[in-house]
């Protein structure tokens, strides 16, 4: 093999196999309690609510809810201006959140250009904050002759992958998966399923949105956003509670840099837990109501494809929203596939909803709790609804040695997602 | 406007988009090499000093010769000065 072979060779993406182990290597947050997985930790742990009360939104008729969790203590000029340019808020946040996860996993500008790292990173839509700008300017006279360059790259429903990809010169595969409350943890699930099919050695994997009073509008038209708590921000939303009245937004973004056993191995990479199981579904049942069976039929495909019995998950992290139907629904899916056996908490008491961040922020605390050996209970379970299922709920901090979590995301447009995450040990 | 006063609008246009360093905004400098602006940043340069002057340049065959600072400062100011004519 001559020179120019071998570094051919170390360039391009490894060839297809099956049934690689997938681990988790390094971790971002950026999220309302934060800038950093430490901060979201911090948050959570202390049992902290980071839901407030927005006076701006009192301007917007018709808007209900007038709570959100939005994102602190960022620094966005951390970002050079030549990738910053192309970035609306949700893509500062998943580029600081994937800045985070790559200084953790130790993943340097060549591996980053190897081909052998790609991104799977999604949001719900392109930023409606530079939507609405563009066209407050352009029907002021409708001219295009103010429009940036930019505007462009910031809504394109792929902004946030291309822009994490330009920012640290990744060279492997992009996705953009876009399944609204579900998009973390399905861009989580895919990242995973591309490294276990050989495509990939790492994907830089999860999920950002950017909250505008539009997406507590869509909610609210739905009668799904909580509006009873505006004078009382920090004890709503309420998963699983009695006197639960519908979800929070927030904002944010997670990412996790998923690797093969292998790879992390060979370069003596620390790895904080691993990823044995995926599953999602289209629930056809309904573009917007939760269906129990099918979210039952989710998890269980989960299992099926990690190949282990429902009996040895030890903790669900439920998406429960706090929504009157979801919360019901997803009790009772939990119940038909686990019992009272696995530990069940929601952490939208504390983060509110982050949307497509979601999914990979609970992630991290649910990786964050299997290495530590410490279940987060859900924030506000006073009084669990009869209408939820006997679950045996988390409602205290708790130290317990856990080996085995499945975590929940269902989206509206019928898409649900299960991941099957386990605590790493090296034998 | 004086010179010195349409100098000082296209400079702080340029700073305040580009996030350069006001006091180093000298003519000589190479808006590619020490400015740091590229292809997509040219463009937006445009739209800049349109809507810092009020006026419509980018038609403009001369743009494509910028290369300097004080080369926008030179178009600027015969187009300025064509206005007035």
């Amino acid at each position: 093999m001559s020179s120019n072979d071998s570094v051919i060779s170390s360039t391009v993406p490894s060839s297809p196999i099956t049934s690689r182990r997938v681990v988790i290597t390094g971790m971002g947050a950026v999220s309302p309690f934060g800038p950093s997985v430490t901060e979201l930790e911090r948050g959570l742990r202390a049992g902290e609510s980071a839901v407030r009360y927005h006076h701006e939104m009192t301007e917007i008729h018709g808007l209900r809810s007038l709570v959100a969790a939005k994102v602190v203590g960022i620094d966005p000029k951390q970002i050079a201006r030549k990738h910053r340019r192309s970035m609306s808020k949700m893509s500062i946040y998943a580029a600081l959140a994937a800045q985070e996860a790559l200084a953790q996993a130790g993943v340097d500008v060549e591996m980053c250009r190897s081909g052998r790292l790609g991104v799977s990173l999604g949001s719900t839509v392109g930023s409606t904050e530079v939507s609405q700008a563009f066209f407050e300017d352009y029907l002021y006279d409708h001219s295009l002759e103010r429009m940036k360059t930019t505007l462009f790259f910031q809504l394109m429903n792929h902004s946030c992958a291309a822009n994490v990809a330009q920012t640290y010169e990744i060279n492997g595969r992009i996705l953009a998966p876009s399944a609204a409350c579900a998009t973390g943890s399905q861009a989580l699930g895919y990242g995973y399923e591309m490294i276990v099919a050989g495509y990939q050695d790492m994907m830089l994997c999860g999920g950002a949105d950017e909250l505008h009073p539009l997406t507590t509008a869509t909610f609210d038209v739905m009668h799904a956003a909580s509006t009873a708590y505006n004078e009382r921000p920090q004890l709503t939303p309420r998963p699983f509670d009695s006197q639960r009245d519908g979800m929070v937004c927030g904002e944010g973004s997670g990412v996790l840099l998923l690797e093969s056993l292998d790879s992390a191995l060979l370069r003596g990479a620390t790895i904080h837990g691993e990823v044995i199981g995926f599953a999602t579904l289209s629930d056809s049942t309904s573009i917007a109501n939760p269906n129990t069976s099918m979210m039952a039929k989710c998890m269980r495909q989960a299992l099926a494809d990690a190949g282990i019995d429902a009996e040895t998950v030890d903790y669900v992290n439920a998406h429960a929203t706090a929504t009157a139907q979801g919360d019901i629904a997803e009790s009772q899916a939990i119940a038909e596939v686990f019992g009272e056996g696995a530990a069940v908490s929601s952490l939208k008491g504390h983060l509110g909803h982050t949307m497509a961040a979601s999914g990979a922020l609970e992630t991290i605390a649910t990786i964050g709790m299997l290495r530590d050996g410490h279940l987060v209970p859900t924030l506000h379970l006073d009084q669990v609804d009869p209408q939820c299922a006997d679950l045996n709920y988390v409602r205290q901090p708790q130290q317990k040695n856990i080996q085995i979590a499945l975590k929940n995301n269902f989206a509206l447009g019928g898409v649900n997602t299960s991941l099957i995450l386990r605590r790493y040990t090296s034998d | 406007m004086t010179e010195q006063q349409m100098i000082t609008i296209i400079n702080d246009a340029l700073v305040e988009e580009f996030e350069l360093d006001a006091d180093e905004m000298q003519p000589e400098l190479s808006i590619y090499d020490d400015l740091g602006l590229d292809s997509l940043d040219t463009v937006d340069m445009v739209i800049v000093l349109e809507g810092a002057f009020k006026f419509k340049i980018r038609e403009e065959a001369e743009i494509k010769e910028i290369r300097t600072l004080g080369d926008i400062h030179e178009f600027v100011k015969r187009k300025l000065a064509a206005e007035v004519n």
